[in-house]
């Protein structure tokens, strides 16, 4: 079937089996790899991208139902270099080791602090606790979202002005 | 004048993040090859029986489906998977086809291979297969496999593998000391589940007659080994790729049935051919760990000093001897007296076979059970005289003026090994200040809320630096940067920077002019050892600090030779320039412009180095629930010479939260049958964010080792080995007035809540 979305803010056309999965279609058929799988049952949230504004686990999306969706995945969260100030928190402190988990976590994380810029430590954990990080205990990347409230506080500001 | 850069030390951030956080890692399941064919495995859905037949003709008859691999492709004799550690003889009746020919032994065994030109058409083939098993009765308990009414392997008469033994002094202690008490304790089975699942890509060059495959892990330069010898190439015929890797810790990497079947098919078809398994398949074919069942008795004065200690235990390794199988058995029988002085030993630990998946190496393999075992007994013993529980550690910890220490002598593959340097009381005092043992003495049992509050202590010692060595090569660039090239293996850990780091202060540069660590495949260093043991920074560091001083050697003498002076008379100033007497200089690249300036450097070790440190928790247990609440957990471990304090603490804190995993919620359940019940993640519970959020990791460098130059010593896995003593400790310490010790793991609530259930209809129970 062909079907038309737009992935980081660009139009794209493919040609999906109706069984293919949103995550296989982002990896295999555009070359979106950063989106990763780790368990295709919904449960790990490696695989989450931002469809719509809202985080959506996309190994539990077929890629036929994107069809029409405006699509954001950990590709498009930073422009050509340059780190986001939620991506640099994760750096600073160490909210990452073998990086697997990354991707999920930070479009977890950035539709979380678009939307609640002001939420605190338990609502971070609990929203959080939808990704499962095997390597760093999730500490780590608690304090990092936290530091990174204040980018999206002023975006939301600046929003508003 | 040169400055050094004090890089090692700093807390640098990581250079893998920049691509990591931007989505540009490249994981073996990224890479996408035009005319890549695709596989999938297809597993026994019995534990245990005889195979009678595989019939693949549906499956080859879908289209797109190329061929299907079964045992009786692959030629008249079915090759073995060798162990790569300890491995014995009496070993080999129970190593692993690389595909079942004549038995299944666990539900997940590979039985044929399915190679298509999808992945979902490759599963669409599995589906199609049929066979025929004449089922077996499933060996699944101790009892049932001790008995030896059914054998796994016939040949063998026996279920029981060999054991080990730690052996010192003479344990007739037992029979005149004042004071013993024995008890016996389990630990479930529970493994590492990385967040990346296995992956391989097997690419045959007909014309080069050449195989390469991505995917390696861990130990690439020893399973080219294995390949070479079980798939008929020479060594040089064979380069096995790392890409990045989601996660190790002991499980990835190790060679198992698919590192074979992949590029045994790829040749057969000549073709370049893609395996990523589902995480159903790894939760049952990767290596399991941890489960055993052993008794410890200990014999003490009356002041609590441990005279002697003995007992039994038993690994279930599951259905076959895989290349680190036996580790696990091992390290229980030596790792029993942890940092602790122990005049009399003998401690044996032996292996069954049963029809579950195979177990290997986890962060930390048989000293999370062996702690766990040591340190409940050690608080079991200090109620029962009356002792302080620290006081009782501090009265049996190894000081600084015995070592070095010597532990238990190790049989069979005998070995002997030596607590190295450092001061034990001083992780345990800082321990305690972070607790704040003292202040929250009288919290201790207290009910708060409906919830009884409990402290617990633990000691560890954690072995690292394994031998026998490692290579690492540095090369002078045109460009006047260097490239570092390493044996050892990245498993997610940050070796790229920590690597970066050493090299960037043996060399006096910045961090910027270290353009590249390349670690794991197999090419650019001789050889390599890889990642395990918590020695890629001890060995990997020492190698490299090996190749630099080679490397400046190489460069005086041929600045010498150019400025008309001998190699000695050279000064090299900021790795960027060579000056000879009378200030005449020439420019680094501008030598290797000309000169190829490239070395390779080794460190060989025999001695293992050895941190150390404590674990301290404070816990809230529900007596109603049998729910355990962490309040707090802290870690702290002397690691010799850290390298970057933010890894480091990543370290530690990672690894207590795995431990928190294996003793309140992981558990790898079976029915009678054989079939595996807690196959997903959803079954499988690993921790989340919200369970356990108050955990922190202190890594100390007051004790350099003297075994390596570069002083560090493994800081991997010692997050992980006290967290089941220190919890059990502290809930027995919550729970003192209904007197709950806990002894089997994992202390999930329904544990917890029997155990209480059981001491209330006790007679002896207060209550």
């Amino acid at each position: 079937m062909k079907i038309e979305f737009s992935v980081n803010g660009k139009p794209v056309e493919v040609e999906a089996e109706p069984r293919m999965t949103l995550a296989d279609c982002l990896r295999h058929k555009l070359g979106l790899t950063g989106t990763h799988v780790g368990c295709e049952h919904g449960v790990c949230g490696a695989c989450t991208i931002i469809v719509d504004g809202a985080a959506v686990r996309s190994c539990l999306m077929l890629a036929v139902q994107a069809d029409g969706a405006d699509i954001t995945t950990v590709e498009g969260l930073s422009h050509e270099d340059r780190l986001t100030p939620l991506q640099t928190a994760f750096r600073r402190n160490h909210g990452l080791q073998c990086g697997y988990c990354t991707p999920g976590m930070l479009t977890t994380s950035h539709a979380l602090l678009t939307n609640e810029p002001d939420c605190d430590a338990d609502r971070v954990r609990e929203v959080l606790s939808g990704n499962i990080c095997r390597c760093t205990g999730y500490v780590s990347i608690v304090e990092a979202v936290l530091e990174a409230r204040a980018a999206y506080r002023k975006d939301a500001e600046e929003d508003r002005a | 004048m040169t400055v050094a850069n004090a890089l090692v030390g700093s807390p640098i951030e990581r250079v893998e993040d920049l691509r990591f956080l931007r989505g540009r890692g490249q994981y073996v399941g990224d890479l996408n090859f035009d005319d890549t064919l695709h596989a999938a495995v297809f597993r026994s859905p019995v534990a245990h029986g005889k195979l009678i037949s595989v019939d693949k003709s549906a499956a080859l008859a879908i289209p797109g489906v190329h061929a299907v691999f079964t045992a009786a492709d692959l030629g008249d004799v079915i090759p073995y998977i060798p162990m790569r550690l300890h491995p014995l003889p009496e070993l080999e009746p129970f190593w692993q086809p690389v595909v079942a020919y004549d038995k299944v032994r666990y539900v997940g065994e590979p039985i044929a291979l399915v190679v298509a030109d999808s992945a979902a058409i490759a599963e669409d083939g599995v589906d199609a297969i049929e066979v025929e098993i004449e089922p077996l009765p499933a060996v699944m308990t101790k009892p049932q496999a001790e008995s030896g009414e059914t054998l796994l392997f016939d040949k063998k008469g026996t279920n029981e593998v060999l054991g080990y033994r730690g052996y010192r002094g003479d344990v007739s202690i037992f029979d005149t000391a004042p004071y013993t008490r024995k008890e016996r304790f389990t630990v479930q089975r529970h493994t590492a589940v990385p967040m990346e699942p296995r992956g391989l890509l097997a690419e045959w060059d007909a014309e080069r007659q050449h195989l390469t495959m991505w995917g390696a892990a861990k130990v690439p330069f020893f399973n080219r080994r294995i390949l070479s010898r079980l798939i008929g190439l020479a060594e040089d015929q064979i380069l096995l790729v790392e890409n990045d890797v989601g996660g190790g810790f002991g499980p990835r990497g190790e060679f198992y049935p698919e590192d074979f079947l992949l590029p045994f098919a790829a040749r057969h078809l000549n073709k370049r051919i893609k395996w990523i398994e589902d995480r159903r398949e790894n939760l049952m074919a990767m290596n399991h760990a941890r489960e055993c069942d052993c008794e410890v008795e200990i014999a003490c004065d009356l002041k609590g000093r441990i005279l002697g200690l003995r007992g039994r235990g038993v690994v279930d390794i599951g259905a076959y001897m895989r290349t680190n199988g036996a580790v696990g058995a091992r390290n229980i029988a030596q790792f029993i007296s942890g940092p602790y002085r122990v005049p009399n030993m003998n401690y044996e630990v032996g292996m069954i076979v049963t029809n579950k998946t195979p177990v290997g190496t986890y962060r930390g393999p048989g000293r999370f059970e062996a702690d766990f075992f040591r340190e409940r007994m050690l608080d079991m013993i200090a109620e029962d005289l009356g002792i302080d529980r620290v006081e009782i550690r501090r009265r049996n910890l190894v000081t600084h003026a015995e070592m070095p220490y010597r532990m238990a002598s190790i049989t069979p593959f005998d070995a002997d090994d030596e607590l190295d340097s450092g001061d034990y009381s001083e992780t345990l005092d800082r321990c305690l200040a972070e607790i704040g043992w003292d202040e929250k003495a009288a919290l201790n049992g207290k009910e708060i809320d409906g919830r009884y509050h409990g402290l617990g202590i633990a000691c560890f010692v954690e072995a690292g630096g394994a031998g026998p060595k490692e290579f690492a090569r540095v090369t002078l660039e045109k460009t006047g940067d260097y490239t570092v090239y390493v044996g050892s293996a990245a498993v997610g850990q940050g070796i790229e920077t920590v690597f970066a780091q050493i090299a960037g202060d043996a060399l006096e540069v910045p961090m910027s002019r270290i353009t590249g660590v390349h670690h794991g495949s197999t090419r650019n260093v001789s050889d390599g050892f890889g990642a395990y043991h918590s020695r890629s920074t001890v060995m990997g560091g020492s190698a490299i600090l090996d190749a630099v001083a080679k490397l400046k050697d190489m460069i005086r003498a041929e600045a010498g030779r150019r400025l008309n002076c001998s190699a000695d008379a050279v000064e090299i100033v900021e790795g960027t320039t060579a000056i000879g007497p009378g200030g005449r200089s020439i420019a680094l690249a501008e030598l290797a412009a000309e000169t190829d300036l490239s070395v390779e450097g080794s460190f060989i070790n025999k001695r293992l180095s050895w941190a150390y440190g404590a674990h301290a928790t404070h816990v809230a247990v529900d007596a109603e629930t049998g729910h355990v609440e962490v309040l707090d957990y802290i870690a702290v471990e002397d690691v010799g010479r850290i390298i970057n304090p933010l890894t480091m603490t990543g370290q530690i804190v990672g690894s207590i939260m795995q431990g928190l995993g294996g003793t309140f919620l992981e558990h790898f359940k079976y029915d009678e049958n054989g079939q595996l019940l807690t196959g997903s993640l959803a079954d499988y519970m690993l921790p989340t964010a919200s369970d356990f959020p108050k955990v922190r990791g202190i890594p100390m460098g007051n004790h350099p080792s003297p075994m390596n130059p570069v002083g560090a010593k493994g800081g991997g896995e010692g997050g992980i080995f006290s967290v089941a003593g220190v919890i059990g400790n502290a809930v027995a310490a919550a729970l003192k007035s209904f007197n709950v010790q806990p002894r089997d793991l994992p202390l999930s609530p329904p544990q917890i809540w029997e155990l209480l259930q059981a001491a209330r209809q006790s007679p002896s129970s207060p209550q």
